[in-house]
Parts: structure tokens; C-alpha cells; sequence
């Protein structure tokens, strides 16, 4: 029953997943539809990205505790002034790291 | 990412090396994925049927709790449903870069489309045009790290119980702030990224979890279409 239910599962994730690609790739899309989806990906990111660091507990969390939250501002300026990704989460990931080393929290 | 000479010429390699900050943060949480599926009574074979046929993090961790509940298969497929829609959007904005790919080429790709693959995708499609080998190793590298995380945390979930010391429950959580900052190249984008942000942040606290992500990129792409349509017409 378990495996049924993983099939139904693969199913209903890889539908969504495929049904864009299939019927848009071959197309020209209007101009607006275009552009709209050129907005896209900054808004899901954005939409992804502040929850889990301004409330990675579910709660609003400003405290400067919040090591996700405290870590994003130099991790987004290495991101900014190097544009390598790489760079930008070895920043986020040794600050944290080291925040917890020091404070202990 | 800057990349040696070597690694430059071969899109299999460079596909695999833009996949390592995925991997940094998929080894961990498909590790706690499996931890969590064996506390529920999963069999390792169950474990690693979802890793490798459903790819798809957060919706699986919500499986193993309905599982361990006995929650009916139908609900665990409606919810899981719920949850991965927000990859249509997501697909559908990599479309445009995708002309000429054939339907089974097409597929493949989406099969292994998630929240972290398409960011580093949009990164690389907005950077240049990445070779077909380049863009299916980082897919194949990624999912191939998160399998075999969740199958060390099935084999050995006693012997490491915490990566925080590590800071590697962070590595997802930097890698889309410089996705986010990469993506951004106006001020209109900005705007977007903010509203969509603030709006998601709000949908969920609201309640409308499972759904907060979806409406706040409609909304917020929807605003960035409207501002520049506007500053076109003025």
C-alpha cells in the first residue's frame, strides 16, 4: 500500500513538474505572458527565501539570535559584490557556523 | 562560479561543480529525511522509493508524518499534490529557454526539477546558454545527493544526530540569497522580490500554508508586469 501510494505521489509531483515544459517550450509566448513569467523567478525566490529566515520557526523572529536572519545581510553583500554563489554560501554557512561556536546558540 | 580552465571546456563537469551547493545542503536533509522515515517505520526500500520516484523535500518529510499518523493514501496524495504545485510556475518560467528540446528531453528535465535546481538553472540560462549536458549532470548530480543522503540517514541516523555545528543547515538558505540577488537586475525586479516576500511571509503566518508560496509569486510577478507596462505608456 505504501508503494501505491509513492506511485500516486511520483505521479501528482512529476505532472505539474512537466505539463509547463510540454506544452510552452515549443511556443512563442504573447509578450505579457513573457514578461510575466520573466518576473517569475525573483518573486518565487523572494517568496521561498523570507519565510525561512525571518521566521524559521514559524514565528516572526527579529532577535538577532536568529542566526538565518543575521547571516542573510553579509551573505546577500558577498553575493552582490562577487556574484559567485559559490563565495556567498561558504559566507553564510562559516558565519553561522562560527556565530554558534562562539555564542554557543 | 568562477571555474578552472578544465572544467570550463566540459559541460558534464561544470554541470556537476554548479550542483555542489545543492549537494552541501541536500546531504543533510535528505540525511534527516531518512532518520525521520525509519522513526516512522518506513522500510529502507520505501525510504529510498520516495528520494529516487518522488524528488521532492518538503512534500516527502510531510509523507513520512502522514504515513506514521495512518492518514489514507488518497490524503497523503492530494496533500503532496498541494504542496509540489508551486513547480508549475517554475516550469514555466524555464520554458522560454528550452526551444527545440524534444518531449522525452523535456520530461527527463522535469522529473528532477526542484525549488534549488531551477534557481541554479535561471542562474545559468540568464548567464549564457549551458549545454544540454551541462544543465542534466547539476539535475542528475543533485538528485543523486539527495538519495544518497537520505539512505545514509536510513543506514546510520544514530551516528550523527546534529550538521548544525557545521553550518550546513544553512547551505540552501544562502544559496537562494545569491540566487535572489543574481536574479535581480532592475528595479521593477526588486520591488517584485520584495512584495512576493513580504507577501509569502504574510500568507503564512495568515495560515495559508502549502499555498503561500503560489499566491505570493502570481501577485508579485503580476505587480511586476503591471509596473512595466505603466513606465512603457508614461
Amino acid at each position: 500500500m505504501i508503494f501505491l501510494t509513492i506511485a500516486g505521489m511520483m505521479l501528482v509531483t512529476f505532472l505539474p513538474r512537466v505539463a509547463p515544459v510540454w506544452f510552452l517550450a515549443s511556443r512563442s509566448l504573447p509578450p505579457l505572458v513573457a514578461s510575466w513569467l520573466r518576473y517569475v523567478p525573483p518573486a518565487v525566490l523572494a517568496a521561498m527565501l523570507l519565510p525561512s529566515i525571518v521566521a524559521p520557526e514559524g514565528v516572526v523572529d527579529l532577535h538577532w539570535r536568529n542566526l538565518y536572519l543575521m547571516a542573510a545581510v553579509p551573505t546577500l553583500l558577498v553575493a552582490w559584490k562577487t556574484r559567485s554563489m559559490f563565495g556567498a554560501v561558504l559566507t553564510g554557512m562559516a558565519l553561522v557556523a562560527l556565530s554558534r561556536l562562539v555564542w554557543g546558540i | 562560479m568562477k571555474t578552472t580552465g578544465f572544467v570550463k571546456e566540459q559541460p558534464w563537469l561544470r554541470g556537476v561543480s554548479r550542483a555542489l551547493p545543492i549537494v552541501m545542503g541536500y546531504i543533510p536533509i535528505g540525511f534527516a529525511y531518512g532518520v525521520l522515515a525509519q522513526k516512522a517505520g518506513l522500510s529502507v526500500w520505501q525510504t529510498l522509493a520516495m528520494s529516487v520516484f518522488v524528488y521532492a523535500g518538503s512534500s516527502q518529510f510531510i509523507a513520512v508524518g502522514l504515513f506514521s499518523a495512518g492518514i489514507s493514501p488518497l490524503s497523503i496524495i492530494i496533500t503532496t499534490f498541494i504542496v509540489n504545485l508551486r513547480h508549475m510556475l517554475m516550469s514555466a518560467a524555464l520554458s522560454p529557454n528550452l526551444k527545440g528540446w524534444s518531449k522525452a528531453e523535456l520530461a527527463v528535465f522535469a522529473y528532477e526539477l526542484t525549488d534549488e535546481s531551477f534557481g541554479v538553472h535561471t542562474m545559468s540560462f540568464k548567464a549564457g546558454n549551458p549545454a544540454k549536458g551541462e544543465i542534466f549532470a547539476l539535475n542528475i548530480t543533485a538528485q543523486t545527493a539527495w538519495v544518497l543522503g537520505s539512505w545514509l540517514g536510513c543506514t546510520m541516523g544514530g551516528l550523527i544526530s546534529d550538521v548544525r555545528p557545521y553550518g550546513l543547515d544553512y547551505a540552501l538558505a544562502a544559496m537562494f540569497i545569491a540566487l535572489l540577488v543574481l536574479a535581480i537586475s532592475d528595479r521593477i525586479q526588486v520591488a517584485v522580490a520584495v512584495t512576493a516576500g513580504v507577501l509569502s511571509l504574510v500568507f503564512l503566518l495568515a495560515g495559508l500554508d502549502q499555498w503561500h508560496v503560489i499566491l505570493a509569486t502570481v501577485i508579485g510577478a503580476t505587480i511586476g508586469v503591471v509596473v512595466e507596462e505603466c513606465s512603457k505608456t508614461r
